[in-house]
This record gives C-alpha cells, sequence and structure tokens, in this order.
C-alpha cells in the first residue's frame, strides 16, 4: 500500500548529512586536520629523498587510514548521540540509512584524498610515474576504506568506548584493501622498477582486489546492516 | 488497523520491566498505558513502535485484517516521544523535507508549509530546530508524526513541554486521530487516561 524508492530514500540520507556536515564540519574539520597535520610532521622530519617509494606509499595510506578512523565512524556514533537514530530508525528503510551513510563516508574519506594525496605528492617531492594508477588506486582504497568503516561505525556506534573499539574492530577487517592500496600506489610511484608490462599487470591485479574487496564488503553489509540497525 | 499485544514481558538481565501484558485496540480507540515512572510505559510504547523487542510475547499490526510485513509496520506507525529527537542543525523546514523524502511522499514546499501551518510554526519553519523552545520542538514532532496519515498514532507523553495552547492543539488532534486511526497513549495525565477506550495500569 505504500510506494517504497529506497535509492531515493538513500539519497535523502546523503543529502541531509551533508547539509548537517556542511553546518558543523563536525566529521571533516577532524579528519582534515589530522591528515595534514601527520603529513606535515614526518615530511618536515624525514628526509623525503631518503624513503623508498613503498615506504612513501605505506606512509600515504596510514594516513589516510587514521585520517578515516578519526571522520567516518561519525555519521552513525552523531545520530545515537544527538539522539535522532531512534527518528531514523522510525521512518526509514535500513538499506537507504547504510546506502546513504556509505554515500556519505565515501564523499567524505574522498574530499580528504582529495586535499591529502596532492599535498602528500608536494611535502614528500614526489612526481608519480603513472599518475593515472595512482588515482586509480586512491579512489579504489577511498571506497574499500568507506565501504569496511561504514558497517563497522554502525556496529559500534551504540557501544561505549567507540572510537577505541572502531579503530580496533576497523584494522583487521580494512587490512586486505588497505595492503592492495599500498601495492598500487607504490607501482605507480615507483614506475621504472620491473618492466613495465610486469607492473600494469601487478597493479592491476592489485586495483582488481581492492574493486572485489569493495564489492564484497558492500554486499555483505547490504545483507547484515538490517540485523545491525534494528536489532 | 489493529494492534494485538499478545502476553508480553520484557527483561533486562534479571530485572523484569514488564510481564505477561495483554491487550487489542483498533481503528477509532485509544489505548492508554498507565502508571508511575519506572513502571515501564516507555519500553511497552517502544515495542508497539517496534523500536525493541519482547523478551516473551509478541506483538502485531495488522491492516484490513491481514498482519503488516515488517516493511510496512514502519510506515504505518507516526510517533511522538521524549525519546524521538529531530536534527538540530537543521531548520523545522529541512527536517520535515528530509522526513517525507525518505517515507516516500512528495516533499514540496507548499506540503511542508502547510504541515507548519497546521501545528502552529508558520513563519517558524526556516528557523534552526536548536533555536525553538521545548513547546515548538514537541509541536515539530506532531508534525513529523502526522505527515504520512498513519493509521496508528502513537503518543509518548503527549502533552510534555507544551504550553495550555499546545496542550489544547494535542487534544483536538487526539480527538480528530481517534476517528480514523488506533492511537496508543502513555501518560499519567489523568484527563488524558480517562480518553482511553482501553487501559494498560502498569505497576511499579
Amino acid at each position: 500500500m505504500w510506494s517504497s524508492n529506497w535509492v531515493r530514500e538513500a539519497l535523502a540520507v546523503l543529502a541531509k548529512d551533508i547539509r548537517s556536515e556542511y553546518r558543523t564540519r563536525y566529521a571533516f574539520s577532524a579528519v582534515l586536520l589530522f591528515a595534514v597535520t601527520a603529513l606535515a610532521v614526518v615530511s618536515f622530519s624525514v628526509s623525503p629523498y631518503s624513503l623508498d617509494a613503498d615506504v612513501q606509499a605505506a606512509f600515504l595510506w596510514i594516513v589516510l587510514f587514521f585520517s578515516a578512523m578519526t571522520g567516518l565512524s561519525r555519521s552513525f556514533v552523531r545520530e545515537e548521540e544527538a539522539r535522532t537514530a531512534m527518528t531514523l530508525r522510525l521512518s526509514t528503510a535500513p538499506e537507504a540509512v547504510y546506502v546513504g551513510k556509505l554515500l556519505f563516508n565515501i564523499a567524505l574519506q574522498g574530499a580528504v584524498a582529495a586535499v591529502v594525496v596532492p599535498l602528500f605528492l608536494v611535502l614528500m617531492d614526489v612526481a608519480p610515474a603513472h599518475p593515472g594508477l595512482l588515482a586509480s588506486a586512491t579512489i579504489l582504497g577511498t571506497m574499500a576504506l568507506a565501504s569496511s568503516s561504514t558497517i563497522i561505525a554502525a556496529i559500534v556506534s551504540r557501544a561505549n568506548a567507540k572510537g577505541a573499539i572502531f579503530a580496533v574492530l576497523a584494522f583487521p577487517v580494512t587490512l586486505p584493501g588497505l595492503s592492495s592500496a599500498i601495492r598500487a600506489t607504490t607501482a605507480a610511484l615507483r614506475g621504472a622498477v620491473g618492466s613495465g608490462s610486469a607492473l600494469v599487470a601487478g597493479a592491476a591485479g592489485d586495483l582488481r582486489a581492492l574493486a572485489a574487496y569493495s564489492v564484497l564488503m558492500i554486499a555483505s553489509s547490504l545483507l547484515l546492516f538490517d540485523f545491525v540497525w534494528d536489532d | 488497523m489493529e494492534l494485538i499485544i499478545d502476553s508480553v514481558s520484557m527483561s533486562y538481565g534479571a530485572r523484569r520491566v514488564l510481564h505477561d501484558v495483554t491487550a487489542r485496540a483498533g481503528t477509532g480507540q485509544v489505548l492508554v498505558i498507565a502508571g508511575p515512572n519506572g513502571s515501564g510505559k516507555s519500553t511497552l510504547v517502544r515495542m508497539v513502535a517496534r523500536l525493541a523487542r519482547p523478551t516473551d510475547g509478541r506483538v502485531l499490526w495488522k491492516l484490513d485484517g491481514r498482519a503488516l510485513p515488517a516493511t510496512d509496520i514502519r510506515r504505518a506507525i507516526g510517533m511522538v516521544s521524549p525519546d524521538l529527537t529531530l536534527y538540530d542543525e537543521l531548520s523545522a523546514a529541512e527536517n520535515l523535507r528530509f522526513f517525507a523524502q525518505v517515507r516516500g511522499l512528495s516533499a514540496t514546499p507548499e506540503f511542508v508549509r502547510s504541515l507548519l501551518d497546521r501545528f502552529g510554526l508558520g513563519g517558524r519553519g526556516g528557523d534552526l530546530v536548536r533555536a525553538y523552545s521545548s513547546g515548538m520542538k514537541q509541536r515539530l514532532k506532531y508534525a513529523f508524526a502526522l505527515m504520512h496519515d498513519p493509521p496508528l498514532l502513537i503518543l509518548d507523553e503527549p502533552t510534555a513541554n507544551l504550553d495550555e495552547r499546545g496542550v489544547a492543539l494535542v487534544h483536538d488532534t487526539i480527538a480528530q486521530a481517534r476517528l480514523r486511526k488506533c492511537v496508543v497513549m502513555a501518560t499519567n495525565e489523568p484527563e488524558e487516561v480517562r480518553l482511553g477506550d482501553v487501559v494498560i495500569q502498569l505497576g511499579a
């Protein structure tokens, strides 16, 4: 008897979260402050030329990972703390809430990456050998971080000591995606080492692994979210 | 709409909050849940709104004689409760537009304006909710609860924070709602308890 279009509902949740974030800067400021501070501290204390591409790539993803840990839980935690979660439960389909929050987290982490990655290249004085590969690794890595963080944030949002639990739970879940992103980024930065075709084949495998990881996380989250959100 | 509360019990660990509560109410009836503080009124209200599940027994929501599927129960319910909070950082109009969108309603400016006018908030729709008084927030919650014309209206402490005019507005709303809806109300106000066709009296 009632029409349901959860895609439209999910977009409404996304628009609401973006508007709330724009008004409060609840997550973006904290995430960006952490990311920029970490980048600045390391780049000023370590000579960029002394770091190999794999160390640089690991450093970039450590910054992006902890930025995600700082900010991505907040979309759910904030609903619980402001006591709006129950209003949302009463009015919105669970899958619309999940997809809306996921899209918001992708947008937030994407915005952070859009600031952090160019800043990283400038501060570390890095000229990536394959800029397209770096962009692909960043986009897919962002998707992977956001997809795993969103469901974990929903799980921990009603717990005490949310921040600590979030990071502890997120690390093992995120690790496979994170290691693929680091390898793909290393290939994008290094470039000259190894034959071109081997490099591309290896990096393509990592990008496929990242895409598969995100699809798997999103599909399993959609199946599980109803229980996480309603129970 | 028919609401069936069938031998419902609720415990939090060893502490039993509700024990074997049974009641039934339909369209045109007001079910009142009364009892002192801590007697489990709000817990029972949350179960009726499907926001909590009983440890024993069951709650059934029927429409036209058929049990509603889980996906439709949410849309059949309108609720006003101190446990429900709207978004402080959004304006009243933005809140109503958002909740209309997620409920699949046509969230036109006219629709939002008519809701605000109906609950005495016309002209203040652009204000952020954080700037509202508690009474205005309570009125906004009524607009949220009734925007989709739900067949089941659940009211937890329905006149909390309202001034005399607000109380009159709520009583008028209940009087209109009971003609076409099933109304569930948790209250200790004697005047509101008297409105009940069915009364569940909970102990301490």
